[in-house]
């Protein structure tokens, strides 16, 4: 066993845990967060994508030890209260469906816009394809990103 | 219909702000507090006799807490559901976990429950079974065959059923005919792969005799029942809830083991229980869909017309049959006319067994392998006859008035305007300047092609008397709370299709209340009184209208009980601004809140009224309803790597009356998109031995956002007169009318190397080899 400390959405969790623990797990499991969702074994689906330091990963493919001392973001820590202006998008834009995917698609777009603010639509369809979603043909979830990055332009808010 | 001042329009979704901020409530995210966790052995041969089990070393494992076989439990269990939908239909035994005989790869043969869900997967790899391998039983052609290895001995064959269907003089039909065309299409196996694999949690409180499961269903009413069977115990002391479900396309329309065993595991340790599918588990051992071949037949005239179809389908069915896996292929059998008239049709159809995971219903189930034989065919004899694939569609399409229109195969198809829908989406592709621009880019060595679809679906199932069991009906209750907010409960089961959003629109409608005010609860069968649940594109048409039947009943009796109040007769009431107003004076008014606390407080009621305000209602349908619609696909094709770039898609379905016009936009692409995967990407591998090779997300491939195009829809809006809303369905239209225009699409592209048709998926490897060969290919048209 081994003890860790993470941070996630500003909260410090301290656990001991096994060495083969997932990310995914210790998220849902220790710190009972489950907008992170697991859809596969291989990394390929991106409904447990996190913001891991500021980096965009996918949380089924790390190990929890490996995440000692990170901080991290998950869905429920994007917005304090209310929803953040890509979630608002993807309200607006109708970018869901079953909502599985959701989290890591929108961890996805807020990290594609804090790179890129303006991108085009064969941008943002590059950046998903790590990401899959089997409701919506991607279709409205590529119109909420860009009404988002149109929004965020207008009110200047890049950050997340 | 109510006045619109929500239906109709674009409303946003009243389940968004809580998936949008990770607070769904999805099976896995329930934590019982002393959860024990549920993991399955599964078998690694697809066909083989087990000589021993011994689970002696996982029993010993710390944390192990019990550790079931299939011979312990055969007798504890009742056996799995499947439809008799044949009436020659063979049914095996399907114990919830396999009894001495595996018969595919994946079937699950013990069960374990540990601490931990870690732990559980560990003592998998502890349990010695000695399998004695079986000749495997794979292409459904030759399972049929005299020397073909049998999976089930008793019945000497893999027939696992048959159906035939005809109407009218098909020999006459192909006697006079001018020409005949003739395909082979394989219609290939394919996995729903919804993005939130299964899960089933269970919990048991001895003290009240009451059984709690969780599942990720479309049916929770049904499971419920199916679960009192299996466990043998009275359906009123389960409670089944399928909260957020994160897609399904049929996937979740089924009773699995798990169902079976998390419930029983929950009952037996009296501790909560909880599985949950990986994918690998979800790809090997939730049912699968599609898996047709079809040899089709068409006699037609010189000038086009069709005299006669004639069908003759293999099914593989796998090794087992699901609940609904041998009904399936029916509603291919009664939908393969289409959209057009002929004077005779014929449909023989064999589903077999072999060692696989069973098919069963996947987006649009049966009718996308209808729409894809009668919509190739038509493509075929468009190039016999070399005419216009649109202008032949046009010339045997069932007219206007000719609705309600009674098929060859027994139907009545309500309502429908084919040419209407066709015209719109040519005219929005620009179809003319497509085929000029094709000729151009032709000539410029370019390979691009234009390929279109025209559909009718049978959706909102169904009329009771079209299933063996009966059922088809949703049910629905409106409540007016003392405070005057509005409950809904509906037995329907959407898992994303959104019906909390429509379900309140028509019921803010029709009383004339916020729609903030109204809530909807799905999914939860201690609250709703009855149900069937979500599939066959039935929510908003059936369920729906029991919603608004409901919803009447409840603003019926508030316009009695105003009437009272005002003490004036309710014929002149009339319901303006949120007051209920006396007709001939305007000053005299009630409200709806003051009617309300009148319904509660009792005090002052009419003569025989009862107090509250509540109705319940129960929708039966009449008939089914029959969407429609005309796809368009052009693509190019990379002449390097052969692979195939959608650049253009249009669209224009009717699904009768719009709820949420965004909504309806929202099915039509997901369906798309997922035509699109099985035309361009998606399929089934097993291997020799009936390994399945498209086992992860690495192999089995789905469609990406930078794989899909942007859809250019339209609609047309044909209201039918099956339900009082006018609705027709939308959720499987789509998938329905995608797969045969892409297909098409790719076929006219390659039209200059002699090819006539390709068997889906059309992968670039497939493309390539015919660019590279260079010569004459021989589809599967006439040449055959």
């Amino acid at each position: 066993m081994h003890r860790i400390k993470v941070t996630i959405n500003g909260k410090e969790y301290e656990q001991e845990v096994e060495p083969r623990l997932l990310l995914v797990h210790f998220i849902r499991e220790k710190a009972r967060l489950t907008g992170t969702h697991v859809g596969c074994d291989t990394g390929n689906c991106g409904a447990c994508t996190i913001l891991f330091n500021g980096k965009l990963i996918k949380s089924c493919l790390t190990l929890a030890v490996q995440a000692n001392h990170a901080q991290i973001t998950t869905i429920e820590g994007l917005a304090a209260n209310g929803l953040h202006p890509v979630q608002d998008a993807f309200l607006e834009k109708f970018g869901l469906q079953c909502g599985y995917c959701t989290p890591g698609m929108i961890l996805n777009a807020c990290y594609l816009l804090q790179s890129n603010p303006q991108p085009s639509e064969a941008e943002i369809r590059e950046a998903l394809e790590g990401n899959l979603c089997m409701c919506t043909g991607y279709q409205h979830i590529i119109d909420a990103i860009r009404y988002a990055a149109e929004r965020m332009k207008q009110s200047g808010t890049v950050q997340l | 219909m109510p006045p619109a001042k929500y239906t109709g329009r674009k409303v946003l979704r009243k389940e968004d702000p809580r998936l949008l901020t990770g607070k769904g409530q999805f099976v896995d995210d329930m934590h019982l507090p002393n959860t024990a966790h549920m993991a399955l052995l599964r078998s690694p041969h697809a066909h083989a006799i087990i000589r021993t089990l011994d689970a002696s070393r996982a029993r010993a494992l710390d944390g192990v807490l019990e550790i079931l076989t299939g011979p312990e439990i055969r007798d504890k269990l009742n056996m799995l559901p499947s439809a008799a939908a044949l009436p020659d239909l063979r049914i095996p035994d399907h114990y919830v976990l396999a009894v001495n005989r595996v018969r595919y790869s994946g079937e699950p043969v013990a069960a374990v429950v540990a601490e931990t869900p870690y732990i559980a997967r560990d003592a998998l790899d502890l349990i010695d079974v000695d399998y004695v391998p079986l000749p495997v039983v794979l292409d459904p052609e030759k399972a049929l065959e005299k020397d073909s290895p049998v999976i089930y001995e008793e019945w000497k064959s893999n027939l696992a059923g048959t159906m035939q269907l005809v109407s009218g003089d098909i020999e006459a039909a192909f006697r006079k005919a001018d020409r005949v065309v003739k395909g082979r299409l394989l219609n290939q196996r394919v996995i729903p792969v919804a993005m939130e694999p299964r899960a089933v949690q269970a919990s048991y409180q001895p003290g009240e005799k009451m059984l709690t499961v969780w599942s990720t269903t479309q049916i929770p009413h049904t499971l419920r029942s199916e679960i009192a069977r299996l466990l043998k115990i009275a359906d009123n002391r389960i409670r089944v809830l399928a909260l957020d479900v994160g897609g399904a396309f049929g996937s979740k329309l089924n009773v699995y083991p798990e169902e079976g065993l998390v419930p029983y595991l929950a009952m037996r340790l009296e501790r909560p229980v909880k599985w949950v599918e990986t994918r690998r588990e979800n790809m090997l051992a939730t049912i699968h869909g599609r898996d047709q071949i079809n040899y089709v037949e068409l006699a037609l005239t010189n000038d086009g017309r069709i005299l006669g179809l004639r069908v003759r389908v293999i099914v593989d069915v796998g090794a087992y049959l699901q609940m609904l896996t041998a009904l399936i292929p029916t509603l291919t059998a009664i939908m393969s006319p289409g959209c057009y008239k002929m004077l005779a049709f014929s449909f023989e159809m064999k589903e077999v067994f072999t060692n696989k995971m069973a098919t069963d219903a996947y987006r649009g189930a049966g009718r996308p392998e209808a729409t894809f034989l009668v919509e190739r065919a038509m493509d075929l004899a468009a190039a016999e006859l070399k005419m216009d694939p649109a202008e032949i569609r046009r010339r045997n399409f069932i007219k206007p008035a000719s609705f309600p229109y009674t098929t060859r195969t027994g139907l009545i198809y309500d309502s429908g305007n084919y040419d209407k829908a066709l015209k719109k989406a040519l005219d929005l592709a620009g179809y003319t300047q497509l085929r000029r621009k094709q000729a151009q880019l032709r000539k410029q060595g370019k390979i691009m092609g234009i390929g279109l679809a025209t559909y009718v679906e049978i959706c909102a199932m169904g009329p009771a008397r079209a299933f063996a069991a009966g059922g088809g009906w949703e049910s629905a209750a409106v409540r007016v709370e003392p405070s005057g907010k509005v409950t809904v409960l509906s037995g329907a089961s959407p898992h994303g299709q959104g019906e909390e959003t429509t379900f309140a629109q028509i019921t803010a409608d029709e009383l004339s209340v916020p729609f903030d005010d109204v809530a909807v609860i799905h999914g939860d069968t201690q609250a709703v009184p009855h149900g069937i649940g979500t599939f066959g594109s039935r929510t908003t048409a059936v369920g729906g209208t029991a919603v608004y039947m409901s919803a009447q009943k409840v603003k019926k009796k508030m316009t009695e009980l105003a009437a009272h109040l005002l003490e004036i007769n309710p014929k002149n009431v009339v319901w303006r601004d949120g007051k209920i107003v006396a007709k001939t004076n305007p000053k005299k008014f009630t409200t709806f809140q003051e009617v309300v606390r009148a319904a509660y407080s009792a005090k002052n009621l009419p003569p025989g009224m009862e107090p509250g305000l509540d109705a319940t209602s129960y929708f039966s349908p009449q008939n089914f309803t029959f969407p429609f619609g005309t796809h368009i696909c052009v693509v190019e094709i990379d002449p390097e790597t052969g692979e195939v770039a959608i650049v253009k898609y249009v669209a224009v379905d009717d699904c009768g009356r719009v709820i949420n016009p965004m909504m309806v936009e929202g099915q039509v692409h997901g369906g798309i998109a997922q035509g699109i995967g099985q035309a361009l990407y998606e399929e089934a591998v097993y291997n020799e031995d009936g390994q399945l090779l498209t086992g992860e997300l690495m192999d089995y491939v789905v469609p990406k956002a930078d794989q899909l195009p942007t859809y250019i829809l339209d609609r047309t809006e044909t209201p039918t007169t099956v339900n009082p809303l006018g609705v027709k369905g939308v959720g499987e239209a789509g998938t329905i009318g995608s797969t045969p225009a892409v297909v098409s699409a790719v076929v006219d592209a390659l039209a200059p190397y002699g090819v006539r048709n390709l068997d889906m998926p059309l992968k670039p490897e497939k493309i390539w080899r015919i660019l590279r060969a260079k010569t004459s290919h021989r589809g599967t048209g006439t040449q055959r």
